[in-house]
């Protein structure tokens, strides 16, 4: 094999597309001439470097979930039937969001959090898919979790009790992924968040917390490391209801 | 019929693990991060209401790549740089090496910012096809695929490419030494 003819082929043989007839009869020139070694080595090289260089640029964290976002809306509603016309729940949901700032406007980081829950509740409700896995069925929406967010749960044995399960979907709490489910209840839909407990994440302190801001009611709690939510316009003491199926289920 | 739901959510989990390279090629392509954001989105919602022509079982890196590119080579940027169209009609083979004359860049002096320097130098065409390559590590068909030509002309368009690169990094070189 003359060197004009190697190196002609060195592209080729550092992007690994040579043919394996080819193969053989350019790596034993190689082990002879040492210009051409020099030259594959060099080319080697350079796509090693180009590769480090080139993995340059990041989207940012903001970014990445405004784009899941605009591909899950883009998704069919399946549920329109059952759900309240989209352009009077947007509408609400807007109301709501303007009430939430005025009425809150000296918000520590915890109400801020607070705050944050109930908007991605009412957000949820208005949009035309609330939920990504829709299912009942607690066999089905717990390992849809799977691999989507860095933690597992358990869900509460329903048929007992009132609640009923409409889905779920991966939700964000200061970038941190965890689960949004959705429940039903008579007329009322109520939400569960759980996230990861992370110190200097969300502001909690370890104790059980109960709040009602606007016509929203809120349970959270802290256990095995997950930090749980229960939001919605139930009254109280169905949110507390909710909120004990929840914590028995993690336990069990 | 299709459930339109099970094709997003189909569509989200080739998309998104995609995400960030192709923010990272955008960005190559555009120079200019918020550019790149909206090429990305772009290309995601067209891919999203294509999806339906996509062939399940094909190569969806390489068609939402192609996306990727034609809807640079439309945007106002694209445009502007598709006027510097490539010098000559390439051959379809590789670029023939003088004899005897080993390019002898000291890769030892080379560093990724110099690297960097010079893709942003390479004209589109050259930079789109080092980057699928030496970054993305598509084989050539793939690259075909997403530049819609043929595999002869990606061996020597490669084959240009890695060549005004080695030029670009000798005349920093050059310049760093007289400096």
């Amino acid at each position: 094999m003359i060197c004009d003819d190697v190196r002609n082929r060195l592209s080729a043989y550092v992007d690994s597309e040579l043919a394996a007839s080819d193969l053989a009869d350019l790596e034993a020139h190689l082990h002879e001439c040492s210009g051409c070694a020099a030259d594959a080595l060099r080319r080697m090289k350079m796509k090693h470097m180009i590769r480090g260089a080139a993995a340059r640029y990041s989207p940012t964290p903001e970014f990445r979930i405004r784009m899941e976002r605009s591909i899950r809306a883009k998704k069919k509603p399946s549920w329109s039937s059952s759900w309240l016309p989209r352009l009077a729940m947007a509408a609400i949901a807007a109301m709501l969001l303007i009430a939430s700032v005025a009425v809150w406007e000296t918000r520590s980081d915890r109400d801020r959090a607070l705050a944050e829950l109930t908007d991605m509740h009412v957000a949820t409700l208005a949009s035309a898919n609330p939920v990504d896995v829709v299912s009942t069925d607690r066999h089905t929406v717990k390992p849809w979790f799977a691999g989507k967010i860095p933690f597992s749960f358990n869900l509460p044995e329903l048929q007992n009790s009132e609640f009923s399960l409409a889905g779920g979907r991966v939700s964000y709490l200061h970038h941190s992924p965890g689960a949004q489910l959705l429940f039903n209840l008579r007329k009322h839909e109520l939400s569960v968040f759980i996230f990861q407990e992370q110190s200097g994440g969300i502001p909690f302190s370890a104790a059980d917390i109960a709040s009602t801001k606007l016509a929203f009611h809120m349970e959270t709690w802290s256990e095995g490391g997950l930090r749980y939510f229960v939001i919605g316009d139930a009254p109280a003491s169905d949110v507390h209801a909710l909120s004990e199926l929840m914590k028995r289920a993690a336990r069990a | 019929m299709a459930d339109i739901r099970i094709d997003s959510g189909s569509f989200e989990e080739l998309a998104m693990p995609l995400f960030a390279q192709m923010y990272n090629f955008a960005h190559w392509l555009t120079q200019d991060a918020s550019e790149a954001e909206d090429l990305v989105q772009e290309t995601c919602m067209k891919a999203l209401k294509g999806f339906d022509s996509f062939r399940q079982g094909s190569n969806f890196r390489a068609w939402i790549y192609r996306i990727l590119r034609n809807t640079f080579l439309t945007s106002r940027t694209g445009l502007k740089t598709a006027a510097l169209s490539l010098d000559d009609e390439e051959s379809g083979l590789p670029e023939p090496v003088a004899s005897g004359t080993p390019e002898s860049i000291l890769m030892a002096d080379v560093d990724y910012l110099k690297i960097q320097d010079a893709l942003e130098a390479l004209s589109v065409q050259f930079r789109e096809v080092i980057l699928l390559s030496d970054l993305e590590e598509m084989s050539y068909q793939e690259i075909a695929e997403t530049l819609a030509i043929p595999v002869g002309t990606v061996m020597s368009r490669l084959s240009r490419a890695r060549k005004a690169m080695r030029e670009a990094l000798t005349d920093a070189k050059v310049r760093s030494a007289s400096r």
